[in-house]
């Protein structure tokens, strides 16, 4: 493990502890004010908590609590902050923005420039060397701030929402500039997105208000959601429900056939993704699906698609469908699931909210 | 000229008051006795005024630098109890008459004064020397420098500050390789405002400094006692000191903070040309 933190902070209500491997990369989800930017401030050393620990590679981060305070400076955390803003120094070329780490580290003026260059051959943008901040686009200003925070050499890289800010025709290429160099070091990743998380994190934390409401492998916590928090994250509908006799029963009337390993009683959730929950008018009765009536609660237009609320699932569909089916709120309809598309799985994860849950999840897919 | 968005009375009370400040200096510049001009700015009296004058303004100027770029760091980057009220200390020579400055300080360095006792008995005197024109200077300039050194701080903010930290560096550096640099425009125009308060400084010079032909009697000075006996040569100086406030406010308007260069650089979207009023 390379980084341990524990850290609570009284005024923001912020109480979230996690460890890391290393190598590993965790990102870190959650809605506006859910803490996120605060656990990346609080690592970076740009805000002081009330109280906790944090140690990286064995170093102490800070250690506060009664009778004890300690706080490294910025400099000397080996922590290097990616922000959404390239915030690139403007008076600076693009060569120096990024030689400023090693040099501020005590590296000789032309060694520093050797591995600046490096890094932005690195980042692929070598040919930039010369040219001022204010001459780059979003998307090379971006790079650069990639190639200036690795070349500080960070034991731990915390990007805070590096895609938010970028064109999303340049988004893409960073996001793959990031996995590249993402993957053989330990950092943190903020996001709204969960694309980036599946792309570039092997493990997710979700943060609301300030606490850990869901942690884990990536594909386990995106595809397999605990909470209706995670799931909306996720993009998922997650109908939870218990083991029957015969099956999975939601507590909107959803029924699943199941095989055996589950014993009865046990908490279920069942996730399917909106686009595969199909909506009609009369019950569909195909062999391996499930169907349940349902009042429409609302209707939300999506763009090229309309999300459809009922029984506590939503459901995408066409917008021609919409206007043929006249499906408006309070409406009647059958929303039908292939059992072949949903994940059912227990949803007391006994390790939460710690680290990495020990033992692999149990929850079976369901035979179609 | 647009004046379409006014009132028309608005824009006459505005011509008003710009005729009231330019007018007087064209009635001045009409009153130059220009054969004579050359012998009269560069008289012996004239030339020792003058380069007084400059001397000792940037001598002020530089003071105030020295001083007053970590009394704005402080303001700026700190907080602590009593900082509104220290602020408000800082700009009171903005608002004090020269003169009960001139007398605060001779009251302070003079050789009976609060400091000036102890320097005299070292065999210091301060009052009516250069140094107690550069001080007068200095004292009534240091609010100029430290008030736009504070607000360029204040705009600039301190995420590239935080950057750098995270980068490794030091306070030390992250002081000298990015604050600084980031504000220089800042400071230029500051220090630029301060030299020109200075090159005007009467009140508070001949208070405390008085009026030694060489030593004290700066270019303000040798203008007023000029008045008395050769008004010509009163005028000519005068218009001296006005070219020379022209052109700093013409560097001090130059100098833009370094974000606005950049949007410039990046290229600012044209201006629609305005749509013809009907």
């Amino acid at each position: 493990m390379v980084l341990s933190f524990d850290a609570t902070l009284a005024d923001r209500d912020f109480d979230v502890s996690f460890e890391l491997a290393d190598g590993e990369t965790l990102a870190v989800l959650g809605p506006n004010g859910a803490g996120k930017s605060t656990l990346l401030d609080l690592l970076a050393g740009l805000l002081a908590p009330t109280g906790g620990r944090a140690a990286l590679d064995g170093s102490v981060l800070f250690d506060v609590g009664p009778g004890r305070r300690v706080l490294t400076e910025p400099r000397g955390r080996g922590v290097s902050l990616l922000a959404q803003e390239a915030l690139l120094f403007p008076h600076l070329s693009v060569l120096e923005n990024v030689a400023f780490g090693p040099r501020s580290r005590g590296v000789h003026r032309t060694t520093a420039r050797v591995t600046a260059l490096h890094w932005l051959e690195r980042a692929g943008i070598g040919d930039l060397a010369g040219r001022r901040p204010a001459h780059l686009s979003g998307g090379q200003a971006q790079r650069v701030a990639v190639a200036r925070a690795l070349a500080a050499g960070p034991s731990l890289l915390l990007l805070d929402e590096p895609l938010a800010a970028l064109d999303v025709s340049v988004a893409p290429a960073i996001r793959t500039l990031l996995r590249d160099v993402l993957a053989e070091r330990s950092a943190i990743i903020v996001t709204h997105d969960p694309l980036d998380a599946f792309l570039l994190a092997d493990r997710v934390l979700i943060l609301d208000g300030g606490r850990v409401v869901e942690s884990g492998r990536t594909g386990e916590v995106l595809t397999r959601p605990l909470t209706a928090f995670g799931a909306r994250l996720a993009g998922l509908n997650l109908v939870p429900g218990r083991r029957t006799t015969s099956g999975f029963v939601g507590v909107n009337g959803l029924h699943v056939p199941l095989g055996p390993p589950v014993a009865q009683g046990t908490d279920l959730g069942l996730a399917v993704r909106p686009a595969q929950v199909a909506v009609t008018l009369q019950a569909g009765l195909a062999p391996g699906t499930s169907c349940i009536r349902a009042a429409v609660d609302d209707v939300e237009h999506r763009g090229d698609v309309v999300r459809v609320h009922a029984a506590g699932m939503a459901a995408d569909m066409a917008p021609i469908d919409v206007v043929t089916l006249d499906v408006v709120a309070g409406a009647q309809v059958f929303l039908t699931i292939r059992h072949a598309d949903v994940a059912v799985y227990p949803v007391n994860r006994p390790s939460l909210p710690g680290p990495v849950p020990g033992a692999p999840l149990t929850g079976d897919r369901v035979d179609p | 000229m647009n004046t379409a968005a006014l009132p028309r009375w608005v824009v006459a009370v505005a011509v008003v008051g710009g005729l009231f400040l330019v007018l007087p200096l064209v009635a001045m510049a009409l009153r130059v006795d220009w054969p004579r001009f050359v012998p009269l700015v560069t008289s012996d009296s004239a030339r020792a005024a003058l380069l007084l004058s400059l001397r000792t303004s940037l001598s002020a100027t530089a003071v105030c630098v020295v001083v007053g770029v970590p009394m704005a760091l402080v303001l700026a980057r700190t907080s602590f109890r009593g900082q509104r009220l220290v602020r408000s200390l800082v700009l009171l020579p903005l608002v004090l008459p020269p003169v009960v400055g001139g007398i605060a300080l001779l009251y302070t360095f003079g050789r009976r004064g609060l400091l000036g006792s102890s320097f005299s008995a070292l065999g210091i005197d301060i009052a009516f020397s250069t140094t107690a024109v550069v001080m007068s200077q200095a004292f009534v300039a240091l609010p100029f420098l430290v008030l736009s050194l504070e607000g360029a701080l204040r705009s600039v903010g301190t995420r590239y500050e935080a950057v750098g930290a995270t980068l490794g560096a030091g306070r030390w550096t992250v002081l000298r390789r990015i604050t600084l640099p980031l504000v220089l425009p800042g400071l230029v125009s500051g220090a630029v405002l301060s030299f020109a308060r200075a090159l005007g400084e009467f009140g508070a010079t001949l208070t405390f400094a008085g009026s030694l032909e060489g030593t004290t009697r700066t270019l303000p000075l040798e203008i007023y006692l000029q008045r008395e006996t050769d008004p010509d040569a009163a005028v000519a100086l005068s218009l001296i000191l006005v070219v020379v406030a022209i052109a700093v406010v013409g560097v001090a308007h130059r100098v833009r903070p370094l974000d606005r260069l950049a949007v410039t650089a990046a290229g600012t979207p044209r201006r629609r040309a305005p749509e013809a009023v009907r």
